[in-house]
């Protein structure tokens, strides 16, 4: 029997699928509008009628960034950067926050490690500063510029800590009298213990290091050693504004080379495709990431 | 038997120390990079007192006292800088807020799996893309002959330059971070809301309460606690308007609604080098960030059973 209530509560919830429809359109549609832009002809994207379909279907911007050097250099130098901060920081962070998982008494010294991370955490030196240390240690225009500086992510090493202190103690107690050392019992106790919170922790890298545009801003003086992201941005930089700004000259020919607004889509497009590759795993870690990610007392 | 007990006691103790030492190697790897990364620069705010000639270096340097500071308040440029950053982060956080808490409501009505599985998949999305790639999605869909614009001239509203007029510039900022991330922020309120006991809002139903009244009364209390532990979480970020997301999308032309701290500290340390005067307003920033760390971390201390750090 449909009652007046009935139709009242189906027309909320038909009110109520209507707006999350709308939501996930506003996000879906300017996504959209970029990948459109990217398969139209640059004509027709110079033109403005691109919407959200490709006008004048064509892969000729992709075809042009395949034998874009600059862009495959950038590409590289990304995919290295990601690799190689991933693997330092895993290490570190496992590393420390196995001992940090310890008790006052188990690991003397402890609070005054974990105090030096939080205050790290709470106070920073500023831009200026850390960027005179990484000129200081030659490391600008390496790639060692954007790895170095975030070696540490302190708020992961917490996390991976909180974690190990939810491992039961009688599993590395009966690993003790089997003689391990705190090694082996980190490697054959813990670790395979923490796959949730290790996978979180190295999707935050991959993500945070993959997107980071800034290390390369400030770090890197050539477009040479731009890492991807860097490298985008500096297409979408006016001529005036390098002058401005007193830039190199090989920004500005770089900027010359800025041609028409397809390619620079697809280029956008093609740095995303890595992150689209791992997204389903990232789905899958995303409350993990965010229910560790707060000390619960 | 006595004798076994005390011999096994030095072992462990003598494991004990081993593994104490152990310890301290395993931290010393990272403990060298917070060194280096975190701690050298924590003493290089010293150029904020002082005035750094690169040449010279901090050591060489000469002191000039709080001259940079009283500097930097007497330009006009910082206490506006100062306001926008505050109105876009303030903004942030409570129309960030909000909407996340709006979506999660809403899209825990959502019954068909398929419809909520892929919307969810869309709007996560945005969150993990660099505001490098979103700037020139956002550039594209607002540009005078974008598709916004050609919409509001078919309504008959004429075109609007978002990103280059002081009145939309803000908006525009807040707006385009909310779009961002309320998906993602949506999770840990959709979560709080599946751990709320069904039995509540089946009492409240049998009762009477209607949708709104079970909302009001049943799903936002339960789900309180997070909201003031997210509260206090975001009031951390209330320095930091957001400098990926500002870098790439102003323009000379809306420096003055749109300039915040940590576009200015780059531009003036890193273009204009001005160090010392750079880096005497990130210490400024610095320290009142401190302070709100250590307040909401204070705060949520008291009001939810969970601390940030």
């Amino acid at each position: 029997m449909v009652t007046r209530k009935g139709i009242r509560a189906n027309l909320g919830l038909a009110v109520i699928y209507l707006i999350v429809f709308a939501l996930g359109l506003v996000c879906l549609l300017p996504l959209l509008n970029i990948l459109a832009l990217s398969f139209s002809s640059s004509e027709a994207a110079a033109a403005n009628l691109v919407g959200f379909v490709p006008v004048k279907f064509t892969t000729a911007a992709y075809q042009k960034i395949l034998e874009d050097r600059q862009f495959w250099r950038s590409f590289g130098i990304s995919v290295l950067r990601v690799v190689l901060q991933l693997v330092l920081n895993l290490i570190l962070i496992v590393l420390m926050a196995y001992p940090l998982s310890k008790s006052k008494r188990e690991f003397r010294g402890r609070n005054i490690y974990m105090n030096l991370l939080i205050f790290a955490m709470l106070f920073s030196g500023g831009m200026i500063p850390t960027y005179l240390v990484v000129k200081n240690l030659h490391l600008i225009n390496t790639i060692w510029a954007l790895v170095l500086p975030g070696a540490v992510p302190i708020f992961s090493v917490i996390m991976v800590m909180n974690f190990f202190m939810g491992i039961p103690k009688s599993l590395e107690e009966a690993a003790v009298i089997d003689g391990a050392t705190p090694i082996q019992v980190l490697t054959r106790v813990y670790i395979p213990c923490s796959k949730p919170v290790i996978a979180t922790i190295t999707l935050f890298s991959i993500v945070g290091s993959w997107n980071d545009f800034f290390g390369g801003l400030i770090y890197m003086t050539k477009v040479a050693n731009y890492p991807l992201q860097t490298y985008i941005q500096s297409l979408s930089v006016s001529l005036e504004d390098i002058l401005n700004s007193g830039g190199s000259l090989s920004s500005l020919v770089n900027a010359m080379e800025v041609s028409s607004q397809n390619l620079n889509a697809a280029k956008i497009v093609v740095s995303v495709v890595p992150l689209l590759l791992i997204y389903p795993i990232l789905q899958k870690y995303l409350i993990t990431g965010i229910v560790v990610g707060s000390v619960k007392e | 038997m006595g004798k076994k007990v005390a011999k096994m006691g030095g072992a462990a103790r003598a494991r004990g120390v081993s593994s104490q030492r152990m310890y301290h190697v395993m931290m010393l790897p990272g403990m060298l990079f917070v060194l280096i990364f975190c701690y050298i620069p924590m003493f290089g705010v010293v150029m904020a007192f002082q005035d750094y000639v690169p040449a010279k270096g901090i050591l060489g340097s000469k002191f000039v006292g709080l001259k940079n500071f009283s500097y930097m308040f007497s330009l006009p440029d910082v206490s506006r800088i100062f306001v926008n950053t505050l109105v876009i982060a303030i903004g942030k956080i409570i129309l960030g807020t909000l909407m996340a808490i709006v979506f999660a409501i809403l899209l825990n009505e959502i019954r068909c799996k398929l419809f909520k599985k892929t919307v969810q998949t869309i709007v996560y999305l945005p969150h993990f893309l660099s505001w490098v790639v979103l700037a020139a999605v956002v550039v594209n869909m607002v540009n005078l002959d974008g598709p916004l614009n050609q919409l509001l001239e078919l309504v008959g509203l004429g075109k609007i330059n978002f990103l280059g007029s002081n009145v939309w510039f803000r908006p525009m900022i807040i707006a385009t971070d909310v779009w961002k991330e309320f998906g993602y922020n949506s999770i840990v309120y959709l979560a709080a809301i599946t751990a709320i006991d069904p039995g509540l809002h089946e009492a409240a139903a049998m009762d009477g309460a209607t949708w709104w009244k079970r909302v009001w009364h049943v799903t936002l209390p339960g789900m309180l606690p997070i909201i003031l532990l997210m509260a206090a979480m975001n009031l951390t970020s209330i320095l930091s308007a957001g400098f990926d997301q500002i870098y790439n999308l102003y323009s000379p032309m809306v420096y003055q609604t749109g300039d915040v701290l940590d576009t200015y500290v780059y531009r003036m340390g890193l273009i204009s080098r001005q160090y010392s005067f750079s880096t005497a307003v990130g210490l400024l920033r610095s320290v009142v960030g401190m302070i709100l760390m250590l307040t909401a971390n204070g705060l949520a201390g008291r009001f939810t059973d969970r601390k940030i750090f």
